[in-house]
């Protein structure tokens, strides 16, 4: 079990899971690397932005 | 088990038509009559072409209706409280989709309507339609006041924050932009096609009358919370999105209100938190929600002050009308809430 580090979601991992790996929060979307496995941490993933027109 | 029978009075309009559609499909539900002044006779499909083959029911006068298990009154404002006798002499059970019985508070209605209420003595035996507030309330309820469609769409988003004391009750702004289907099946100078096609158009900047019910839903202290609150009729057929700006007493960080819904929403059926970083679709959009129960939820956390925006949105003749008021149903007759209201819509569209 890890924390979703955008939106507090508790988030299963499967034990075969391995660091680097990217896997999607489930509540917010957001495309999360895991970072640890023992305990389990995960951050965001780098992602490239969009420009709306900002 | 014996299916319930109902029947519908004044089911000739949007609403009508949306919760006939639904009930024609309620495994649990038997349609006994559905009445129309003004389509007597006729087939059903007549006013709702979209039923043709699903049903050979015929409207019938409101003076024809016999005794039933429920009705569902769908009839235009005050006709409801006119009437609300003859309607209990047909049925002990009713749920009104009109605004006629949703303001607990004779003043209050007053105040919102310019006139007197013709049977203020029934107003606080209606409970207010919104299952994801009063819900145990319906379950013994016999009398059920269906919710305004964007007093549902501003209400739910809300809620938390009010219920748990969280923001400057004085302050909160809401824009709602509605479809043109808020505004029934009657035709006038403001709907013709040349009129109404591609406007965007400020129709009720102040002293929209659906802000009675959420000051009514929302005042959890000892003084009435003050909404300000603006309607904005755009080229839409069916749906609200409502844009809430909120400002917190304290600060919370954006996961703290994640917390927040699921503390109050999470198994709650037709409410869906809606906030991505990516995509088309990170926040609620209106067309997805066409012919769903649901209320897609969706925030943002101003980095640089207090103000938490909040986006929320439904289809108003069903999460905002007829489909809330069969998940009222459901509720009240111990159903499981989602009976005849699974449909998740449509993609693309």
């Amino acid at each position: 079990m890890a924390e979703c580090p955008v939106c507090a979601a508790d988030i299963q991992l499967p034990d075969d899971t391995v660091a680097g790996e990217l896997i999607e929060c489930p509540d917010c979307g957001t495309e999360l690397e895991v970072t640890s496995v023992n305990p389990f941490k995960l951050a965001e993933a780098p992602s490239e932005e969009e420009d709306w027109g900002e | 088990m014996s299916k319930i029978e109902v029947s519908v009075v004044g089911g000739s309009g949007y609403t009508g038509g949306e919760l006939i559609r639904l009930l024609l499909f309620h495994p649990n539900v038997k349609i006994k009559q559905v009445t129309s002044e003004s389509y007597v006779g006729k087939f059903v499909h007549k006013a709702h072409p979209n039923l043709r083959k699903a049903s050979d029911l015929k409207f019938s006068s409101v003076n024809e209706l016999g005794k039933c298990d429920l009705l569902f009154l769908c009839l235009p404002h005050g006709s409801a409280q006119k009437n609300i006798d003859n309607f209990f002499n047909l049925s002990e059970r009713i749920i009104d989709l009109s605004a006629d019985f949703r303001l607990n508070n004779e003043t209050e209605y007053k105040n919102w309507y310019k006139h007197n209420h013709i049977r203020p003595d029934l107003l606080k035996k209606f409970v207010y339609g919104i299952p994801e507030l009063h819900r145990e309330e319906m379950k013994t309820a016999k009398l059920i006041s269906s919710a305004g469609c964007n007093a549902t769409t501003t209400i739910l988003p809300l809620y938390p924050f009010y219920k748990n004391d969280l923001v400057d009750i004085d302050r909160t702004i809401i824009e709602v932009k509605v479809g043109s289907s808020e505004g029934g099946n009657k035709s006038s100078d403001a709907s013709h096609h040349p009129e109404r096609a591609g406007a965007v158009r400020s129709y009720q900047p102040t002293g929209h009358r659906h802000s009675a019910e959420i000051i009514q839903e929302l005042s959890f202290g000892s003084e009435q919370i003050k909404i300000h609150f603006s309607a904005t009729s755009i080229d839409m057929v069916r749906g609200v999105l409502a844009t809430s700006h909120i400002f917190l007493k304290e600060n919370l960080e954006e996961k703290d209100i994640w917390k927040l819904y699921r503390q109050f929403y999470n198994d709650e059926p037709f409410i869906r938190i809606v906030k991505e970083n990516e995509g088309n679709y990170r926040y609620p959009e209106p067309k997805l929600l066409i012919g769903t129960n649901y209320c897609d939820i969706g925030f943002k956390k101003d980095d640089n002050s207090n103000r938490v925006v909040l986006i929320s949105a439904i289809d108003n003749l069903m999460k905002g009308a007829a489909g809330q008021a069969l998940q009222a149903f459901n509720i009240m007759y111990g159903l499981d809430e989602k009976t005849g209201l699974e449909f998740p819509g449509l993609h693309p569209i």
